[in-house]
């Protein structure tokens, strides 16, 4: 039985370009079949019961197979002029949604798992930063993020310390603000969208939206598919499965305040799918 | 300068791009947008290679579409000793495990894509098969450990190996694991271990062990 509080939020299910392409999508969301397709000019979603509510945004389908308790969040930069919109293309990962997003927050494991592109030993430290959930919004926010990145973009050009700030808007996906190698008065966006397909297992769909007029599409996109595909051999390997939400095996630290906030955001609001209640 | 077609997830441009940095050969890449794109299967794609595959290689007027033919290439320009020894026996092996690497990425190679992007398939069947090459090599591995050998063929490292290596190392993204097959983990680590090896998502660099815990 899933918790009414998880049907009632918003999951992202394909990519938008591909359903308008004439592509049909079956799928799965929360452990129900689910299809994707294109009827009469319109993006529907199909369930078992009929049909979900539906709405497109930052290049995707989101559906929500409850009532919706509040609107899709909004990511106003997105509608910056300007700006390259990339949609990065779905990857399947043997994990928990919840895992997903909360590896997207960490930054402790840049030297190790993206060494010599978003982290390089020796700079391993993780500075102080700040964590809020946020009242008027009811999101995570980390701000005052920093980090030495020997490549912190594609178009970046040697080592920078990079400014990050991160955002939780919906319980399966994230936003992540970072410095724009190529403009000191904009942030790059980077969103990971995870559609929970069951509790261990889920397509994550990275998206992007950057100031950056010169490198080609197939560079951008490739360069975080490399990046994410560095973190799927490990997020495949994590244990416990589900994410706790309960204290108990991990010992979180300093570095780990995001995530400590993500659960904990999570576990007030009884967003519980792919996590675990009782202490490990 | 050499050009190639590449792609950062694909098993056989890796194969490429780690034969050229353990030669030391420069090349050009061109980002090819396979995933979600599939520029490979494009029309004007077609026009360089019809077949719809990567990597693709192109120097001067000439154009290589199999990754194998592009592993031979190099090797004859810049490091002739990895074609492998020279007599009639060694040769053919050198051969059969250019061959043989087709298998593995029929096999492992397409479990992963199944695993990974999504492509449709009997994942089944692809892992039986992969299970089955694995068993193949690990074999082979193993009778060349008796014999005191590391490579597949020879005393040095080869195309052979190279053409075996990204699909074998990759395997765990296909759900299919490494756990049965020591030798085949021996020869993937002596391989991350070469001089001037590079990493791709997936096949992480060999890191440093830590010194041996003091016995009190």
């Amino acid at each position: 039985m899933i918790a009414q509080q998880v049907l009632n939020e918003w999951y992202p299910v394909a990519m938008a370009a591909q359903i308008r392409a004439g592509q049909r999508r079956v799928t799965q969301l929360l452990g129900q079949p689910i299809t994707v397709d294109l009827q009469k000019g319109a993006i529907v979603v199909t369930g078992q019961g009929g049909a979900l509510h539906v709405t497109e945004a930052f290049g995707h389908v989101w559906a929500c197979p409850g009532t919706p308790a509040h609107d899709l969040f909004p990511i106003p930069e997105a509608l910056e002029p300007g700006r390259r919109l990339v949609d990065v293309g779905v990857v399947r990962v043997k994990c928990s949604p919840l895992r997903a997003v909360e590896n997207f927050l960490d930054i402790a494991h840049f030297p190790f798992v993206h060494t010599d592109v978003l982290g390089a030993e020796p700079h391993t430290e993780v500075n102080r930063y700040e964590v809020q959930i946020r009242e008027d919004s009811d999101e995570v926010w980390a701000t005052k993020v920093t980090f030495y990145q020997p490549q912190a973009a594609k178009s970046a050009e040697g080592g920078i310390v990079t400014q990050y700030m991160y955002r939780v808007p919906a319980p399966t996906a994230a936003v992540l603000y970072k410095t724009c190698p190529n403009r000191t008065d904009a942030w790059d966006v980077i969103g990971i969208f995870v559609q929970p397909l069951t509790e261990e297992l889920c397509d994550v769909w990275p998206w992007m939206a950057l100031y950056d007029d010169v490198t080609p599409q197939a560079e951008l996109i490739a360069f975080q598919q490399m990046i994410f595909l560095q973190d799927r051999s490990i997020l495949e390997n994590q244990i416990p499965r589900l994410l706790p939400l309960d204290p108990g095996m991990e010992i979180p630290t300093q570095a780990d305040l995001t995530s400590i906030a993500y659960r904990r955001w999570l576990k007030k609001r009884g967003l519980t799918y792919g996590a675990q209640m009782v202490a490990a | 300068m050499i050009k190639l077609y590449d792609y950062v997830l694909s098993a056989s441009c890796y194969k490429i791009r780690l034969m050229a940095a353990l030669l030391g050969v420069k090349m050009d890449h061109e980002a090819v947008d396979f995933h979600p794109g599939r520029a490979h299967k494009s029309v004007a794609f077609a026009q360089l290679n019809p077949a719809g595959t990567l990597p693709v290689m192109v120097d001067g007027a000439m154009i290589l579409t199999e990754s194998t033919a592009m592993l031979v290439y190099l090797a004859k320009l810049a490091g002739p000793d990895w074609l492998g020894p020279v007599d009639a026996k060694a040769a053919a092996q050198v051969q059969h495990w250019l061959a043989f690497s087709g298998r593995l990425a029929a096999s492992l190679g397409m479990a992963r894509l199944h695993d990974m992007l999504l492509y449709q398939g009997d994942i089944v069947v692809w892992r039986e098969q992969g299970h089955a090459a694995l068993r193949e090599l690990e074999a082979a591995l193993t009778e060349r450990r008796f014999a005191g050998g590391e490579w597949l063929v020879g005393d040095t490292p080869s195309i052979a190996d190279i053409a075996c290596f990204p699909n074998v190392a990759l395997s765990q993204d296909g759900g299919v694991s490494l756990d049965a097959y020591p030798s085949v983990r021996l020869w993937t680590r002596r391989i991350r271990a070469l001089d001037r090896f590079i990493e791709m998502p997936g096949i992480h660099r060999l890191h440093e062990l830590s010194p041996a815990p003091k016995v009190a």
